[in-house]
Order: structure tokens, then C-alpha cells, then sequence
């Protein structure tokens, strides 16, 4: 039919999914059953007890292609999706889409198709604008599946993974947890997942604390108990996560200054104190010290900060094992 | 050339006329309105039985493409889509790439339709040159061109003190002036509605205050000024209730709606469907509730298409890449009907809100029927049920959410000055 991809796919929700419930695309927590999601933290589990010294290769993706496509600036994502495809035996191409094809003006689906005619089995795609991932998983060839290493301020979903492993190894079971996101949630794809993941996981109470200029209109139909206040929001709480704030804000009015939010939000070792006494502090990373979070408590006991790195390229092996790997959704 | 129309069911919204009728058209306007046992000689004669016939419809927004955009579509593909809906009287929108600021320009696309002409194309001028929002167009000679009023568009204005300059000049000229209520500042890098499904979305989001702050502000200009206004493409409740107590306090101002605001909403932007990529956004439940009962009390006069026809790439992209705009003309009259069964509009006032309010909004002779009166008019079938597949579309762009849906009753001809521009 010569106009049917101008009828509105599936939700992406849907999408990700083969018909027998497998993983197919990792494209947004949003509707992914809790099964799922703690398939994916069990399986982290055992990519994580490999040692970390001698057997360091599980080779589950022997002959697999895994193209790393990032429209967007980022080394750190990309190196872990390496590690993780190249622990699992893949072959990796890494593609810094921004100083090739689209800033010559190719669109987007152009660059999809060239890239697929290369054999690939797997695009990790980063994108500047929310929907992105769900766009290439929609029109790229069947073959091939999308996962999605964050999309506008949309989706992260292996970095809500990541940091739900963390919070399971530290704290076991979610139901009596309450977690506290503090920051710049309007501008947080890495916040979005988290809600999702949180609430999918029947976590006990999510909250979010920030000024309103920095909470999105209507997130509290995302499940989450909004605070403007971080001694209440904090109050009690078993984790802490963190969000970066960008320097751009002070330039949007969103904020007075660095100093003002630090003043009221940012996490010090006083405010630690009003959470629960084996609270964890966590971070998507990279933080700024002393404009979200003060070094004492990022370097500090309760600081997971450093695990959450390690851990998530065990997630990223476990999602990219479960699409592709034998009994995977593309098996 | 005379033709006889025998034992339709003749609806005319202006008059309050629904019965059986048989119409003289001669000449290309409608020369008797008789009862249905009345005997006319003529040249053709078209039995309607269980045909409905109404007044051709008059719509206040179209982007016609031609010249400038026309890999979009051109005025003889988008007019003939008009035509197989029913729509006989398009209003021509100035956009950026397409917009009038001399009598050239006008005469231009006049002579462009007259070798097609499968509907009249009505020209809504510049406010500002250009769009530019900086200096008055020039209103006078627009007029005598055939502007059926002034607009800037979805552009903004250099400042408040250039709309109200801008309309009180036209207020001298006694033009309308068509506003699309939206403070710039306030939705700058917008793409949908700002509320729960964007906080979930993630995109980038436009408030309701956008428009209800302009439409605020431009409700104290014409009251300030005198300038008769019309509103573009309310969308917002916030809008409906401002524009209600305006009325209310005897401001002489007019509103429209999009039809595509009176069915659809956030929620369908949820799977970042590009075909749902519309300025201004599709916005909540309870907006789209407060448009529909906004239409039922009166408080907004006509429905429009906003008909934006679009290459295919032009929605091939991450929703915030796509361009905004729906192909619409071939649904404005189904969702009309719709509001009928739905239970918002009887059938005489959706229609109404189609032909005769628009009309009067241009100060066009269309919209009716009676004696003396353009024949351009609808004979429709209201037992044809049908689905709207996108690869069928007449117009040249595909891009409508409305695809597969179904929908009750059709267009079976549609004359236009007693001609028959388009039949099945």
C-alpha cells in the first residue's frame, strides 16, 4: 500500500514486544510487565557474578552486528553499550552520526536504510528528540531491533535498569522502598524511565522534589508525589537519586543560580540525615559537585554512584542478551 | 442551462427550511424553491430521492500550497477535494511561503482557479507585510483586490502596539481581522499540549495560557479599537469561557474551531503519531469538551478543516521534526455529521455551522438557499456508509489521523453555480 506507513503504528509499549510476550526492542519501561523488567535484573545478576578478572566474555551474540548510532554526544553511554556487546561477542561499529550523513542533510530514515543494507542486527540509538527510537524501530526492517540509549527527554530505559539493579542489590525488594528523584525532572529522560521502572516494580512511594519551574505539568498522573520542599521530600526516604542539572537553566529562567539551587536542593551531608539512616545515594551521572550534590555525600558511604557504572554494563549485556541471544525475541 | 432537482430533502440552516423541496437552478442560481409538488420545465432534471440537499460548504481555512509549496498540492488538487466534500467556498490562509500583500498576488491565484474551478477561493490578506508583523499591509488596496479580510497567520507580532495599530487600520477599512490567538513567548518551542501526556512524552510542550493570554489581550485591542475580530482555531477552554463573556458584553467578534479539535486529543499523540502533529495542539478531554459545548451555545460561530495538505516526508520523522497540519477538507463534513450523532449539534445547526455562519464571517452571498442565491450546493446521501482510506484521498496530501475511520452518509454531487463540479 502506497501511503501504509502513514497509519499510526503501535503503541511503542506494544511494539517492543514479539507476540509471545519476548523482548524484541528496549525502547521505554512505559508497559512492560514486571516480569519482564525482573527477567532483565535476574539475568543482570548472572552477567554480574562473572568475575571480574579471567572469563570476562559470555559469547551469547558469536556473529551478531551491534551498530551504536549516537545522534547526540555521548562517550560515556556508548562505551558501556560497547563493553556490554563486546562481552557478549558481538561486533560493534559505533557511528557518530553528527560529523557524518545527517549533518549533510540526510534525513533520518535515509540513514536508517543505508545502514541496515550493512548488515546490521542491532541499532543502539541516541537521539535528541523524544520518539526517536520509537521512529527507526517502526520503519527500520524487520530484522533488525532498536534499543534505545535515550530519546529527547523521553526515555533511558537501560539507565532505569541499571538503577533498579543497584537498588535491588542494596535494598532486595521495592514494595517497602520510598524513593526520592530530586531535580531537573522537566529536562530528565533518565527521570521519566526511573518512574516508570519504580512504579512498575510496585515500589512503595515515589517521589519527585524540585522547584516547580523544573517539574513537568501532570507528572503526578505518572504515579509520583510531587514535593517543592527537599527536607519534606527527603524526609524518611530508603534512596536518593540525584539528577545533573544542566548550566543552561540559569540561562532560561527556569533558575535564579547554581547557588540558590544548591542552597535548597542540592544533597548534603545535614540533609542526608532526614532520610532513613541506610539511605543510598545514586546519580545518573556525571554529577556536578556542589551545584546537585556535595562531594562529601557523592564520594561518601551511602554513595552508589561508582556501582551504578559497573552495574550497567551487566544490564546492558542482560537486554541486549534477551533480544538477540538464543531464546531472545529475535532469536 | 436549467436544471431541476425533484424530491430531495432540502435542508437551508439561514431559513430554518427542512422538507420536501423541488429547486429551479438557472443561470447558475437557485430561480425556485418550490414545494415538492410543483412542476418546472428544464433543460436536465435529477430525481434526489432520499437524497439530502444543502447549502454548499463554506470554509474559513484552507492552505492552498499554490504557487510556492505546490510539491504539497496545488489549487486544482486541493479545490477538487474540496468539491468531493461538499465544500464550495474556500478561504484562502496566508502562510509564510504563500501570502497576499498586493492586488497582484490576489489576482494571481483568481485567474490561477478560474481554469479548474471546482470551488470559489475567498483570499484572507496580510495584516502585516510579509507576515512580518512589523509594518500595516496594504489593507486598502487589498480589499478592492476581493480580501475577505486580514490576517497574520500563525506569525506573530512585533509588538501589541502593531496589532492595535494594525487594527484599527483595518477597522477603518472595515475589514475583518482573522487572529490566531497565540503569544509567541509562551509557546516558542512547543509541540504538543503541555499536560500529562507531555510530562510522560517528554516533548516539549505549548500551555493553554498560550492562546488564552492572546486571546485576553487581543479581546481588550478590539474593544480598545473597534476592529471587528474573528478567532482562528480556538482550542483551549480557558478561550471558549473569554470569548463566551466578550459576547456576552456586546463585542462584535467571531470564533472557529477546527474540526479535527472537536474529536481528537493528547491522548492521541500518546504513540508520537506525527499524523497528530497539529498547531495550535491537540489539547485535554476537558477542552475539547468545552469546544464542543461552545459550539452548542453559540459561543463559537463555524467549524473549518484547516485543511494543510503535506508531502509524505514531510511526516516521516521524530514527531518534534514533522510538520504540523492535518489533510482536512475531505473530513470536514463527516465530523460535522458526527457532532450530530453525538449529540452536540442537531442537524440544522451543524450544518449551520458549515454554510450560513462562515459565510456571514466573510460577508459572502453563499451559505444559503433561496431565491436569488448562488446554486452552489450539496446533494448528499445520508445512507452511504463509508471508510476513509488514506490511499483514496482526493486531496494531494495523505496526512489525516481520520484514516479508517468510519463514517455515515456521503457526498453524491456538488454543484457549484448550478455546475456539477464533482459527482459519483
Amino acid at each position: 500500500m502506497l501511503h501504509a506507513h502513514l497509519s499510526p503504528g503501535p503503541l511503542p509499549s506494544r511494539m517492543q514486544l514479539t507476540k509471545d510476550g519476548k523482548l524484541k526492542h528496549f525502547l521505554t519501561i512505559e508497559g512492560l510487565p514486571p516480569l519482564l523488567l525482573e527477567e532483565i535484573l535476574d539475568r543482570a545478576e548472572q552477567f554480574v557474578t562473572l568475575p571480574n578478572k579471567q572469563q570476562k566474555k559470555a559469547p551469547l551474540l558469536r556473529g551478531k552486528t551491534v551498530m551504536n548510532l549516537f545522534f547526540e554526544n555521548s562517550t560515556r553511554t556508548r562505551v558501556t553499550f560497547e563493553i556490554a556487546a563486546q562481552r557478549l561477542g558481538a561486533d560493534v561499529t559505533n557511528l557518530d552520526i553528527r560529523t557524518s550523513s545527517a549533518s549533510k542533510g540526510e534525513s533520518l530514515l535515509d540513514t536508517v536504510r543505508n545502514l541496515e543494507a550493512m548488515n546490521a542486527d542491532m541499532f543502539v540509538v541516541r537521539h535528541e528528540h523524544a520518539g526517536a527510537a520509537h521512529f527507526i524501530a517502526r520503519y527500520c526492517a524487520p530484522h533488525i531491533s532498536v534499543l534505545n540509549a535515550g530519546d529527547g527527554r523521553h526515555s533511558h530505559p537501560t539507565q532505569a535498569m541499571l538503577d533498579m539493579f543497584t537498588i535491588r542489590q542494596k535494598k532486595g525488594s521495592f514494595q517497602p522502598l520510598k524513593v526520592a528523584i530530586v531535580g531537573d525532572v522537566l529536562h530528565s529522560r533518565v527521570a521519566r524511565s526511573q518512574i516508570h521502572a519504580l512504579t512498575t516494580l510496585a515500589t512503595g512511594e515515589v517521589r519527585v522534589i524540585a522547584p516547580k519551574t523544573l517539574i513537568p505539568a501532570g507528572i503526578e498522573k505518572m504515579g509520583v508525589n510531587v514535593f517543592h520542599h527537599m527536607e519534606q521530600g527527603i524526609a524518611d526516604v530508603d534512596v536518593v537519586i540525584m539528577l545533573r542539572l544542566q548550566r543552561e537553566r540559569m540561562q532560561t529562567a527556569l533558575l535564579p543560580s547554581e547557588r540558590e539551587f544548591f542552597k535548597l536542593y542540592g544533597l548534603t551531608e545535614e540533609r542526608m540525615k532526614l532520610a532513613k539512616p541506610d539511605a543510598i545515594v545514586m546519580h545518573p551521572g556525571p554529577i556536578n559537585r556542589g551545584v546537585e550534590i556535595d562531594s562529601r555525600v557523592a564520594d561518601g558511604p551511602q554513595s552508589v554512584i561508582l556501582e551504578q557504572v559497573t552495574n550497567g554494563i551487566a544490564v546492558r549485556m542482560a537486554v541486549m542478551s534477551m533480544i538477540m541471544g538464543p531464546q531472545g525475541g529475535t532469536a | 442551462m436549467s436544471l431541476l432537482i425533484r424530491n430531495a430533502r432540502v435542508i437551508d440552516p439561514a431559513s430554518g427550511l427542512d422538507g420536501q423541496r423541488t429547486i429551479l437552478i438557472d443561470n447558475g442560481r437557485i430561480t425556485a424553491l418550490a414545494e415538492a409538488s410543483a412542476a418546472f420545465a428544464a433543460d436536465e432534471t435529477l430525481d434526489a430521492k432520499g437524497l439530502w440537499v444543502f447549502p454548499g460548504l463554506v470554509d474559513l481555512a484552507a492552505c492552498l500550497r499554490e504557487p510556492g509549496l505546490d510539491h504539497k498540492a496545488t489549487l486544482a488538487s486541493e479545490t477538487f477535494a474540496a468539491a468531493s466534500s461538499g465544500i464550495t467556498t474556500l478561504c484562502y490562509q496566508p502562510e509564510p511561503k504563500a501570502n497576499f500583500d498586493n492586488a497582484a498576488q490576489v489576482k494571481l491565484i483568481c485567474d490561477l482557479n478560474r481554469r479548474s474551478h471546482y470551488a470559489n477561493v475567498e483570499i484572507i490578506g496580510n495584516l502585516t507585510k510579509g507576515l512580518q508583523g512589523e509594518h500595516l499591509s496594504n489593507m486598502a488596496s487589498l480589499k478592492r483586490a476581493g480580501c475577505v479580510g486580514v490576517s497574520n497567520g500563525q506569525q506573530p507580532f512585533h509588538s501589541l502596539q502593531t496589532l492595535r495599530r494594525a487594527m484599527e487600520y483595518a477597522a477603518t477599512h472595515d475589514l475583518t481581522v482573522f487572529i490566531y490567538p497565540v503569544e509567541h513567548a509562551l509557546a516558542a518551542g512547543g509541540f504538543m499540549h503541555e499536560g500529562e501526556v507531555s510530562a510522560r512524552l517528554g516533548l516539549p510542550a505549548i500551555p493553554s495560557a498560550a492562546e488564552t493570554v492572546a486571546v485576553a489581550q487581543t479581546l481588550a485591542l478590539a474593544s480598545h479599537t473597534g476592529a471587528k475580530v474573528h478567532f482562528c482555531r480556538l482550542s483551549a477552554r480557558m478561550s471558549v469561557r473569554l470569548i463566551r463573556q466578550a459576547k456576552a458584553s456586546g463585542l462584535d467578534i467571531t470564533a472557529d474551531v477546527a474540526a479535527h479539535q472537536l474529536f481528537l486529543t493528547d491522548m492521541d499523540v500518546s504513540d508520537f503519531n506525527p499524523l497528530c502533529h497539529v498547531m495550535p495542539p491537540l489539547r485535554a478531554d476537558r477542552d475539547r469538551d468545552a469546544l464542543r459545548e461552545g459550539l452548542a451555545d453559540g459561543t463559537i460561530d463555524a467549524i473549518c478543516s484547516d485543511h494543510q495538505p503535506h508531502e509524505v516526508d514531510a511526516k516521516l520523522a521524530p514527531f518534534q521534526q514533522t510538520a504540523p497540519g492535518i489533510s482536512a477538507l475531505e473530513t470536514l463534513l463527516p465530523l460535522t455529521l458526527r457532532l450530530v450523532e453525538d449529540g452536540v449539534l442537531s442537524l440544522p445547526e451543524a450544518l449551520r455551522k458549515v454554510t450560513d455562519s462562515p459565510a456571514h464571517i466573510i460577508n459572502n452571498e453563499a451559505g444559503h438557499l433561496s431565491v436569488g442565491a448562488p446554486a452552489d450546493l450539496v446533494l448528499f446521501d445520508p445512507s452511504a456508509l463509508w471508510e476513509l482510506d488514506l490511499n483514496h484521498m482526493h486531496s494531494d496530501g495523505r496526512n489525516s489521523p481520520f484514516g479508517g475511520w468510519n463514517f455515515n452518509g456521503a457526498v453524491k454531487r456538488t454543484l457549484l453555480a448550478g455546475k456539477t463540479v464533482f459527482s459519483v
